[in-house]
């Protein structure tokens, strides 16, 4: 079984690479692109039985800084 | 007095760090290994050095939070034992929760190294008393994730309470309110992103970094 674990910047925090991807689209000719902010996935394979309860506890211990992130689990 | 300076896989400042405690301090000092699940005995100061901790993999300073020597470290910084962070070190501290706030890229993107001015906003700690308060001293920098970061709420509760020991003179990496370096509420672990190990003699270039280590001696002997 496969989970999918995106880690985001909270609002408000200050995002420099994403920033900084920001003005390299803009460099490559695009325009209309108000923001960017850049995040981490993290994909984890994994027994039917690891629970929800676990998977957010490593997101909490472990994969998110929550002073600076929020998390999202998907399940397939 | 003893000391122990914690060694990381990639870490790469723990031989200067001893090396500053041993020659200024005169402390017996022992590296210990990131697997050790205990520290030596009657250590007075424990140092988490500079580097790069397996690889900054995940966030800087994640993984050796959750390493068995770090579970140590926490009980012997609830005990009063004085830590000091390091650069790497400091984003340690603040992985490991013994630090509020976190450390981020910095704000302009690129790796920072180069000596900074850094002022001296409370010099009553175990870490400062060698300075004087709002004295200038010169310290280099190194680090791509000096950024630091701490909502508003803790940010004005540090500076109530005299817990920002090091503010840079300049903005060098974005850092909330310029803050280089922060106290715990207990006032025995002190996280900060300038090196003093690499300005203790004139070949350094300076020696504003000797004080630091000079003034533990004073408070903990």
């Amino acid at each position: 079984m496969k989970t999918r674990i995106f880690v985001t910047l909270k609002n408000g925090v200050l995002d420099p690479q994403g920033k900084a991807i920001h003005h390299a689209i803009e460099g490559l000719g695009f325009s209309g692109v108000h923001d960017v902010r850049a995040g981490r996935l993290i994909e984890i394979e994994h027994e039917p039985g690891v629970s929800k309860a676990d998977l957010e506890t490593m997101c909490t211990k472990l994969l998110a800084n929550m002073v600076i992130e929020n998390f999202e689990i998907e399940q397939a | 007095m003893r000391a122990a300076v914690i060694q990381f896989p990639g870490s790469n400042c723990d031989r200067d760090m001893a090396v500053a405690i041993r020659d200024i301090t005169g402390a017996e000092t022992t590296l210990v290994w990131h697997r050790a699940s205990e520290l030596p005995d009657g250590l007075d100061l424990i140092a988490i050095p500079g580097g790069f901790s397996y690889g900054d993999y995940l966030r800087s300073g994640a993984m050796a939070a959750r390493s068995p020597v770090m579970q140590a470290v926490i009980k012997a910084a609830e005990r009063g034992i004085p830590v000091l962070g390091v650069c790497n070190g400091f984003q340690i501290l603040t992985e490991a929760g013994l630090l509020p706030g976190a450390l981020m890229r910095n704000a302009g993107i690129r790796f920072v190294c180069r000596t900074v001015g850094l002022t001296v906003e409370n010099n009553r700690s175990v870490f400062t008393s060698g300075y004087s308060t709002d004295e200038l001293v010169q310290i280099p920098v190194a680090h791509h994730d000096g950024n630091y970061f701490a909502d508003s709420d803790t940010l004005d509760r540090l500076e109530v309470e005299g817990r920002v020991a090091f503010r840079y003179a300049e903005n060098v990496n974005g850092s909330a309110r310029n803050i280089a370096g922060v106290l715990n509420a207990g006032g025995n672990v002190l996280g900060m992103m300038p090196h003093p190990e690499r300005m203790t003699e004139a070949v350094h270039g300076g020696s504003d970094g000797r004080r630091l280590f000079e003034g533990l001696v004073r408070q903990i002997a």
